[in-house]
C-alpha cells in the first residue's frame, strides 16, 4: 500500500533548546484514518504543523505526499498543500468573507470553473446543513456552525489527505457528531487519509483506524 | 461606511503627496518663466574702443544671444553747447562705442562673473556694465522663495510617508490573517497578495482623481491666473495630460510600493 507520509529519525522544535518530537520513525498508509493522542502540549499540534509544512525538520526526514518537507520551496510546499485539507480547533476561516466563500477558497486557489465551484460550494452547504447560512459571514455563527463550515473548506477540493487539530474540541454534541459523520464519509467514500489529533476517540466511529500516542517527544503506536 | 474610511486614510496621504508636489511643480515653472522674463529685461552695457561687429561679440561668450549698439546721440545732443556740425562729427568718431548685450537666459552671479572677465579679455573692451547689485537682488530672492517652497514640499513628503508607513502597519495587520489562511491552502503568493494590490491600486486611483480635480478647479481659477498676470508671467498650472499622467504614476508607484512591503514583511504564523 501506499505511504502517504513517512517521518524518519523526526525531530521538531520551535527553539534550539527544547525539542517537542524526538527522533521519531513512523509511516501513513494512503486511505487510512490516524488518530494522533497524547497530553496537553505533548506535540500533538507539533506534528501536524510539520505535515502541512508550517514548522520545518530540525532533523530526519518528512516525506508527505511524495514531498520531503526539510528545505522544501515555497513553490512546492503551495502545490502539497493544494492537496491538503485542513481544519483548526480555532477554525480559521477569514471573517470579512462569506462563509461560501471561505468553502470557495481551496477551489479557486486550485483553479476550478466557476460553476463546478458553485455546484461543489452548495453540495458542501446542504451536507453541513448551513445552506440557508450562504451569504453570512463567519462570526455571526456560532462556534460548532463555523467549525462545520471550516470542514466543508477542507473537503470541498477532494483533498487526498485531511489533517484535523481538536476538530471538535469546543463544540456541542450535534456540531462534533457531525464532523465526525463528514470525516468517516470522506474516508469511506472517497478514501482520503484521515489523521485527526484529538484527547478523545469516539466510540460511535465506525472505522478502522490507526492509533499514535505522543509521550516525551516518542510517537508511539498503540495498537 | 467601514469601507470609505478604510480607503480614505490611504487615499489622504497619497492626495498630500500629489498636492505637494504639483505646488512644487507650479512653483518651477513660475520661477523659471520669471526668469525668462528676467532674462529679457537683463541686459549687459558694455564700452569698446573700436567698433565690433556682431559676429566678434557673439564669438566672446555662448550666454551672449544679441549685441546691439547704442547710439552715442543722446550723450553729443547734451554736449553740445554751440559746436559746429565739424567738430561734432569728430566727437563722434573719438567717442568710445557703447553696446547693450542681451542673454539667452537669466544668468546665475557666477556666470556673470565669467562673463564679464570673457568680455574684458577683449583688448578694445574697456568697461563692463552688469548691474550685478540689482540683478544679485533678484535672483536671491527667486532662491529664497524656491527654497521656502522645496522646503515645505519635503516637509509634507516627510509627514505623509510618516503617515503611509503607520497606514501600513494597520494593513499588515489587517491583511495578515486572510493572507496566512490563503497560504495554508497553498495559495501563491500572487493569489494572497492580489486583494491588497487592488486595493492599493484602487486607492491610488482615486487619490489621482481628486488631485486631477483639484488642480484642473484650480487652474481655471480666474483669482489665480491674476496673480500670474499681475507678476508679467504665463503659468501652466495644470497640464490635464501630462502632469496627470505624472501625479498618476507617482501614486500607483508609492502604493504598489506600499502593498509589496507589505507582502515582504508578512511572515506565516507558526
Amino acid at each position: 500500500m501506499d505511504k502517504v507520509i513517512i517521518a524518519n529519525n523526526l525531530s521538531l522544535s520551535y527553539s534550539s533548546n527544547e525539542t517537542i518530537i524526538n527522533q521519531a520513525d513512523f509511516s501513513v498508509n494512503s486511505g487510512s484514518f490516524v488518530f494522533i493522542t497524547g497530553a496537553s502540549g505533548s506535540g500533538k499540534s507539533t506534528l501536524l504543523k510539520s505535515i502541512y509544512g508550517a514548522l520545518k525538520p530540525n532533523q530526519g526526514s518528512l516525506i508527505v505526499g511524495g514531498v520531503e518537507l526539510s528545505g522544501v520551496s515555497n513553490t512546492k510546499l503551495n502545490f502539497l498543500r493544494r492537496h491538503i485539507g485542513i481544519v483548526f480547533q480555532d477554525y480559521k476561516l477569514v471573517k470579512e468573507w462569506t462563509i461560501e466563500k471561505n468553502i470557495m477558497l481551496p477551489l479557486i486557489i486550485n483553479g476550478y470553473d466557476k460553476n463546478i465551484i458553485q455546484n461543489q460550494v452548495d453540495t458542501l452547504l446542504k451536507h453541513v446543513r448551513l445552506k440557508h447560512q450562504a451569504g453570512k459571514h463567519p462570526l455571526e455563527l456560532s462556534g460548532g456552525e463555523q467549525q462545520r463550515v471550516a470542514m466543508a473548506r477542507a473537503l470541498s477540493h477532494n483533498p487526498i489527505l485531511i489533517l484535523a487539530d481538536e476538530p471538535t474540541g469546543n463544540l456541542d454534541d450535534y456540531s462534533s457528531q457531525l464532523i465526525w459523520n463528514l470525516l468517516e464519509g470522506a474516508h469511506k467514500q472517497l478514501k482520503t487519509t484521515v489523521i485527526v489529533v484529538t484527547h478523545h476517540i469516539p466510540e460511535s466511529l465506525n472505522v478502522d483506524y490507526k492509533h499514535f500516542h505522543i509521550e516525551y517527544g516518542r510517537i508511539n503506536e498503540v495498537n | 461606511m467601514k469601507s470609505i474610511k478604510n480607503h480614505l486614510s490611504l487615499v489622504i496621504a497619497l492626495l498630500s503627496i500629489l498636492f505637494s508636489m504639483q505646488i512644487f511643480i507650479i512653483v518651477e515653472r513660475s520661477i523659471e518663466a520669471y526668469k525668462e522674463n528676467l532674462a529679457s529685461n537683463y541686459s549687459v552695457v558694455i564700452v569698446s574702443q573700436k567698433k565690433l561687429s556682431d559676429t566678434n561679440i557673439l564669438e566672446i561668450n555662448k550666454m551672449i544671444s544679441q549685441a546691439q549698439e547704442l547710439s552715442p546721440d543722446n550723450v553729443i545732443t547734451r554736449l553740445n553747447t554751440g559746436m559746429d556740425s565739424n567738430n561734432i562729427e569728430f566727437l563722434k568718431l573719438t567717442l568710445p562705442k557703447f553696446y547693450k548685450l542681451s542673454l539667452e537666459y537669466y544668468p546665475t552671479p557666477q556666470e556673470i562673473v565669467v562673463l564679464k572677465k570673457d568680455l574684458l579679455q577683449n583688448k578694445f573692451i574697456t568697461k563692463v556694465e552688469d548691474f550685478a547689485h540689482t540683478h544679485d537682488t533678484t535672483y536671491k530672492f527667486l532662491l529664497l522663495f524656491k527654497g521656502v517652497v522645496t522646503v515645505f514640499a519635503f516637509s509634507v513628503f516627510i509627514v505623509t510617508t510618516l503617515l503611509i508607513f503607520k497606514e501600513l502597519r494597520i494593513w499588515q495587520f489587517k491583511h495578515s490573517e486572510r493572507m496566512s489562511i490563503m497560504g495554508l491552502f497553498g495559495a501563491p503568493v500572487w493569489l494572497r497578495s492580489a486583494v491588497l494590490f487592488r486595493l492599493s491600486i484602487v486607492d491610488a486611483l482615486i487619490a489621482s482623481a481628486f488631485a486631477f480635480g483639484l488642480f484642473s478647479y484650480i487652474a481655471s481659477s480666474q483669482w489665480i491666473l491674476e496673480q500670474f498676470e499681475y507678476i508679467g508671467i504665463s503659468v501652466v498650472v495644470f497640464d490635464p495630460l501630462n502632469d496627470f499622467i505624472l501625479l498618476l504614476g507617482v501614486a500607483i508607484s508609492l502604493s504598489i510600493l506600499l502593498a509589496s512591503l507589505i507582502v515582504l514583511g508578512h511572515k506565516e504564523e507558526v
